[in-house]
């Protein structure tokens, strides 16, 4: 069974239609959960609008029981998921940089494309900025080339880092994901009190 | 155009949960076809390294980063499932926005208390802070955090765990911009 382009169920010539669609449903998603807003989007960080952790969150835990359902079903070989390598310091200096980026432009980069979409000048500007950063970066590339590699630990899991199963790793994000849900609940009612408008479009 | 009842009520979104289940089953979907999940920031890395291709060829295949990206059998980086996927990411949004009426004339949204022209200088500099940072951490908010921790990678947790974290720790000396 799955993943069925990997296995060769469905053929290359199908690729980039199912893209376009996966695409489309995404820019959908996005879009209709009120991440065209860089507004909406940064409440997060104020406490006044939670709608990125609720969407992120929920996102993850579905995504996460569904892949660990399908695999004990066995409907999808694991092995042929794709794992994101870890490099240690890189990506916690890339979370980080992405971080300030994050809270000073209040868009991620998909959520720039559909601000684009519906018209929004601020997320053309971002979008400007990302290519103007990967230019940077690519250009500079040859000065830390050898940090970019550093740290490397392969395909490796939360599991295996911890020395617990997946499935229990899974069942903490759940739980996780309940807590922080009702906790941000809390936060933003006690933070919307002071203020006229908190969702924005 | 906007009745009374529109105001009072607000922005039409979906429910946040919901939103959620429908981008968590998307993501599932994905994995399931693809094998991998999604992807935002792959489709304008690989847009810089075909213009820097296109104009400088030599200059691009000197440089390591780029020339990890250019095809060795000679066809477009563009030719790619990124590409693709970045494409139709523009236009469901503008589907929705459509639906919902929010596919407007161009605008800047800003905070009252803050420019148009500071937004614009603020959204530009994070949209390089994320170029950059994106490129360290192997993917964005769409391919490492959520796509990533997802399929458990622990390099997703960590790009996840630092995107929100630092947003935290910067968001009070940040907090004209937005309050």
């Amino acid at each position: 069974m799955g993943p069925l382009i990997p296995q060769g169920i469905i053929t290359g010539q199908w690729d980039f239609v199912i893209a376009l669609l996966i695409g489309t449903a995404f820019g959908f998603i996005l879009e209709s959960s009120g991440f065209s807003s860089s507004r909406n989007i940064a409440g997060v960080f104020y406490g006044y609008n939670f709608v990125v952790l609720r969407v992120f969150f929920t996102a993850m835990i579905v995504a996460m029981v569904g892949l660990l359902y399908f695999n004990y079903l066995g409907w999808i070989e694991m092995d042929m998921v794709f794992v994101l390598p870890t490099y240690l310091a890189p990506m916690i200096l890339g979370g980080f940089i992405m971080g300030l980026g994050f809270v000073i432009g209040g868009f991620c980069p998909g959520t720039s494309y559909t601000a684009c979409a519906i018209g929004k000048l601020d997320g053309f500007a971002f979008l400007g900025g990302f290519i103007i950063g990967v230019f940077i970066f690519a250009e500079a590339f040859p000065l830390f080339e050898n940090f970019y590699y550093s740290g490397y630990m392969g395909n490796i899991t939360i599991g295996e880092v911890f020395s617990i199963s997946n499935e229990l790793v899974t069942f903490i994000f759940v739980i996780v994901a309940i807590v922080a849900f009702y906790v941000t609940w809390l936060i933003e009612k006690k933070v919307r009190k002071n203020r006229t408008e908190s969702k924005f479009e | 155009m906007k009745n009374n009842s529109n105001i009072t009520k607000g922005p039409r979104y979906i429910n946040p949960y919901f939103g959620g289940v429908l981008l968590g089953l998307l993501l599932l979907a994905t994995f399931y076809i693809a094998g991998r999940g999604l992807s935002a920031s792959g489709a304008a890395k690989l847009s810089v390294v075909t213009v820097v291709d296109k104009i400088a060829p030599a200059h691009a295949e000197g440089n390591a980063y780029y020339d990890k990206f250019i095809p060795t059998d000679g066809s477009s980086p563009l030719f790619n499932w990124l590409i693709f996927g970045a494409i139709g990411t523009f236009f469901g949004g503008m589907l929705s926005g459509g639906i919902y009426g929010r596919l407007k004339k161009l605008r800047i949204e800003h905070s009252p208390n803050i420019t148009g022209k500071t937004r614009m200088i603020a959204a530009v500099v994070g949209g390089m802070l994320f170029g950059i940072g994106s490129q360290f951490g192997r993917g964005c908010s769409s391919g490492a955090a959520l796509s990533g921790t997802a399929a458990l990678s622990f390099g997703g947790l960590l790009v996840m765990a630092f995107m929100f974290g630092i947003g935290y720790v910067f968001a009070y000396f940040f907090r004209k911009l937005w309050i």
